[in-house]
């Protein structure tokens, strides 16, 4: 046996082996579905403020409740795991991603119940974003709050 | 004969399988295997409200299919040797709640199909049974809950990952002359090369096959010409050739006979990643089309090393490394049956 295969050289060695994922291809197909969903929730918007009259403050709620919706849909029908396999960053990081996890998380725990299943496992994915939104907006918000107080 | 070198078994008297029973889900059911399988579902709920009683039915499935091809009731096994993926064992538990016969519950990852093989055999040698049966299963939405993420979560996997083959497959062995006898067998050692990567378990098990099979050729002093087949469990595109390449730098060069059963059970557009994986895997692979073929005349001897990837998601995330397992099992034609 030689050195490529002893435990300590191991990893390395399987590099080789292993597929290299094509950052290129990847980031493309990131950009292009992640624009696509933004380019959606702009035409949410503008039909909400064109055709239902709403003003451009009002029609971001509605907007983002109707992405949502959307891709809760999309996940129970199957087809969401399957962009997110395709577009990866691109469908994973806009609100519909979000929403995603949360519905894949509910439809999941179903079979333990309402409460214990669904209620409890419903933010088991999604639980991390809140805590690290909640914890970044605080701090964000100190910093902002102490500049504003001394300078 | 009985115990062979370090960790190898040669049965001291001619143990026989006798029937086998695989049911399937759709995946495995339009793969190139599709024919070969006795029951198949086209939904991957096999007709139940979850995930986990899909599990249990597939199971449940295969052992009837073995029991009816071995024309036995199920009050005349001794013993039911049982596996799966699931916390605590939970689709083996149920379903021999259901059958009824002494159970002893196994687990060995994916390498549980011929661990439980392999056990029932020595058991039957041994005189403590005369008929066992050995089954194990796996799903791929049970797995992915267990392992990864709830099956409609949109995470995108890496190339190395490995498709969890949804199936069961169940054997039934004993002293009574069939054609296909058990003849030997070699016990793994836990290998742990220190990878971390659990969407790569290809990686993670190959040095556990390689251990395996280098001493089963050491402990039985046999080389890989002396099998028509030798076919690891699920080692997936990325474990087969770095085992290859290790049993090859030992001087064992298997590539004329080798195959994965993670690589024959899915055609290679099906959208499987690196290939099938689960304790399902290696059986169904093995108890369809693999006996088909030794019974055929196809093959006369054939050595199936299933692998498991001993992976707790917990240890994952404590930063631990990964360990595997792989159990082998010699089956052989039998002339004159």
């Amino acid at each position: 046996m030689s050195d490529k295969f002893v435990q300590a050289q191991y990893n390395k060695t399987i590099k080789n082996y292993q597929p290299k994922p094509n950052y290129f291809w990847n980031c493309l197909k990131a950009f292009i579905v992640g624009g696509l969903i933004c380019v959606i929730g702009q035409a949410v918007t503008d039909f909400y403020v064109n055709v239902l009259n709403f003003s451009e403050k009002e029609a971001v709620n509605p907007t983002v409740t109707t992405l949502i919706f959307t891709a809760a849909l999309l996940t129970g029908f199957g087809v969401y795991d399957k962009l997110g396999q395709f577009a990866g960053a691109g469908s994973a990081v806009p609100v519909t991603g979000f929403a995603n996890s949360i519905t894949s998380a509910a439809l999941e725990h179903k079979s333990e119940g309402l409460v214990l299943g669904v209620a409890t496992n419903l933010f088991k994915l999604a639980g991390s974003v809140i805590v690290f939104g909640v914890v970044a907006a605080y701090v964000l918000g100190m910093l902002r709050y102490t500049w504003q107080h001394f300078f | 004969m009985g115990k062979m070198g370090q960790q190898s078994w040669l049965y001291n008297s001619a143990i026989y399988i006798n029937a086998a029973g695989t049911a399937v889900g759709p995946l495995e059911a339009a793969g190139p295997l599709g024919e070969s399988f006795d029951r198949t579902y086209q939904e991957l709920h096999c007709n139940q409200d979850n995930w986990e009683l899909a599990e249990r039915q597939l199971m449940k499935d295969a052992v009837h299919a073995c029991l009816q091809k071995s024309g036995k009731d199920r009050s005349e096994m001794d013993l039911f040797l049982a596996g799966d993926l699931l916390n605590q064992n939970v689709t083996a538990n149920y379903v021999a709640k259901e059958l009824g016969i002494p159970f002893l519950c196994m687990f060995g990852a994916c390498s549980t199909s011929m661990e439980t093989l392999a056990t029932g055999a020595s058991l039957i040698d041994g005189g403590f049974a005369d008929q066992v049966i050995a089954a194990v299963s796996s799903h791929n939405a049970t797995a992915e809950r267990q392992f990864r993420y709830p099956t409609e979560y949109g995470g995108q996997k890496p190339k190395t990952a490995t498709f969890t083959v949804t199936g069961s497959g169940a054997v039934m062995i004993s002293k009574q002359k069939s054609n296909i006898r058990v003849e030997a067998a070699t016990i793994g050692r836990v290998m742990d090369y220190g990878t971390k990567d659990p969407f790569d378990m290809g990686s993670a098990m190959a040095p556990a096959a390689y251990d395996t099979i280098k001493n089963h050729f050491q402990d039985m002093g046999r080389s890989p010409k002396d099998y028509d087949l030798i076919a690891t469990g699920d080692l997936s595109s990325v474990g087969t050739p770095i085992v290859r390449d290790m049993l090859k730098e030992d001087g064992f060069d298997v590539e004329e006979v080798h195959n994965d059963c993670g690589l024959m059970i899915y055609h290679s557009d099906q959208p499987v990643f690196s290939g099938g994986s689960g304790c399902a895997c290696s059986a169904v692979v093995t108890y369809g089309k693999l006996l088909d073929d030794l019974a055929s005349g196809k093959y006369n001897k054939i050595l199936v090393v299933a692998t498991g990837a001993l992976m707790s998601p917990t240890m994952v995330q404590q930063k631990e490394s990964i360990p595997a397992i792989a159990h082998g099992v010699v089956l052989m034609r039998e002339e004159g049956a």
